[in-house]
């Protein structure tokens, strides 16, 4: 049941349209970040206010809504992001990746693939990749419009000079249907692969930085690297322990005081899944 | 009815199913969805209506083109999106026929500051039964086709991405959508 205090997912009409025509413009110029006048939700920054600003926007009241957190539907950003819109917005909502419609991320993309009925909503930090190598937002903008974007090739070689490779491990920067390049959010680079050529659509938030953006379906999205040192979507060489896999992404989680470990899914839904004997 | 009919009449909910039909279009050129339920003044297609209830509003100068711009459609808008009526320069979205738009060099196409500062072209009584044209670009796999009121305006408009206008295609309650990012041959 809806609290009727709130308009349909929380947001005002007005607020509701700003967003939507920022998400227009960021399809139509794809990896461009569009500012808007960002509102303040009733959560801190840093727990995803960009993310659930474009998710109330774009919700319908039929969509089924989940909300993963470094890959888990079960920690408390997730969980009380679920709520907020089960209360605000009625909707309904899964821990299943194939079962949903709007897709709330936090520093993941889904091992199980999207398709052209799903729509992935990234809570982003810092949008801007080249931030912290130029401060100014007066300088990333020419550097944008010029895409002169050789700082961060030089920032990728500097990793090599010093690590003999790429040591850059999530927000590890891409360039979309080759013109802008995006901060892909917090996301480990080994799921920059799977933004690209992707059926659902992808949308950005950024609630403190006031930014979105947006990559269509169907688009070319390319991790940055040299030709003698090609991008790797790494991950640690071990099998989950509670499902086996060999190709999801893990998490080391330390299990005592004397140096005992385990690697297991990042992804709790595909775990779980698997663990059951699904088809996953 | 009266001549201010046709609007929302539960806003927050029609408006979000709207939007997301205007989202899929914008996000796959080619694709072309249907919104019914909405109605202006002639001559304004249920589809354009929608587009403008979902889209438009007193932040928004809107410019109308050729029958559009008529007493009894301003009065709609004003009452239902309050969007100032604007010349074809300060427009951030227009409506009108694809003919009535022309010349198309006096909207918006941003700044290679801020590409989105451009404007949106809603072309009202577009015939998507006309010769389609082939699109390619994001959005789309493969190729897509959709029936275009030419091809050389949108081949100049892609010419020049990222900067350039974009366009949503309305007649009767289809609604379809071209970015500036698509290619069109």
């Amino acid at each position: 049941m809806t609290d009727q205090a709130y308009n349909f997912a929380y947001l005002d009409e007005d607020t509701k349209r700003m967003i939507r025509r920022a998400i227009l413009k960021g399809l139509a110029v794809p990896g461009y970040q569009v500012p808007f006048a960002s509102r303040e939700m009733p959560m801190p920054y840093g727990w995803g206010t960009g993310g659930v600003q474009v998710t109330a926007a774009t919700l319908r009241p039929d969509d089924v809504l989940k909300v993963l957190d470094q890959g888990a539907d079960d920690t408390t950003n997730a969980v009380s992001i679920r709520k907020f819109f089960q209360r605000t917005a009625s909707v309904a909502t899964t821990e299943s990746t194939g079962g949903a419609t709007v897709i709330q991320t936090r520093h993941r993309i889904p091992e199980t693939p999207l398709t052209e009925d799903q729509i992935l909503v990234y809570q982003v930090p810092i949008p801007e990749p080249m931030r912290f190598l130029e401060p100014r937002e007066t300088e990333t903008r020419r550097i944008h419009a010029l895409a002169d974007y050789g700082l961060m090739q030089v920032r990728l070689y500097e990793d090599i000079a010093r690590h003999g490779e790429i040591a850059t491990s999530y927000a590890y920067p891409v360039e979309v249907a080759g013109r802008y390049v995006m901060d892909p959010s917090p996301i480990p680079k080994f799921d920059n692969p799977k933004m690209s050529d992707c059926p659902a659509i992808q949308l950005f938030g950024a609630g403190r930085e006031q930014r979105i953006y947006a990559v269509p379906p169907y688009t070319q999205v390319v991790s940055l690297d040299f030709d003698d040192h090609p991008f790797v979507a790494s991950k640690a060489e071990h099998e989950c322990a509670i499902c086996g896999s060999g190709d999801s992404y893990l998490d080391e989680v330390i299990t005592d005081d004397a140096g005992g470990r385990m690697f297991v899914c990042s992804d709790t839904d595909y775990c779980a899944r698997r663990a059951e004997g699904g088809a996953a | 009815m009266n001549e201010l009919s046709g609007g929302f009449a539960d806003p927050a909910i029609e408006s979000a199913i709207a939007f997301r039909a205007i989202l899929k279009v914008t996000a796959r050129p080619g694709r072309v969805e249907t919104l019914t339920g909405h109605s202006g003044p002639a001559p304004i297609s249920s589809a354009a209506a929608a587009v403008l209830l979902v889209l438009v509003d007193r932040t928004t100068p809107l410019h109308l083109a050729g029958d559009h711009d008529n007493p009894a459609l301003r009065q709609w808008i004003a009452f239902h999106c309050g969007a100032p009526v604007v010349a074809a320069e300060e427009a951030v979205f227009a409506l009108g026929s694809w003919a009535a738009l022309t010349p198309l060099d006096r909207f918006a196409i941003g700044t290679p500051e801020y590409p989105d500062r451009a404007a949106t072209l809603i072309v009202d009584g577009h015939d998507f039964d006309a010769k389609p044209a082939e699109l390619r670009g994001p959005g789309i796999k493969g190729k897509a086709k959709l029936a275009l009121p030419e091809r050389k305006a949108f081949i100049a408009n892609r010419a020049r991405f990222p900067l350039g206008w974009d366009t949503f295609f309305c007649g009767g309650d289809r609604l379809a959508a071209l970015p500036r990012s698509t290619e069109v041959r």
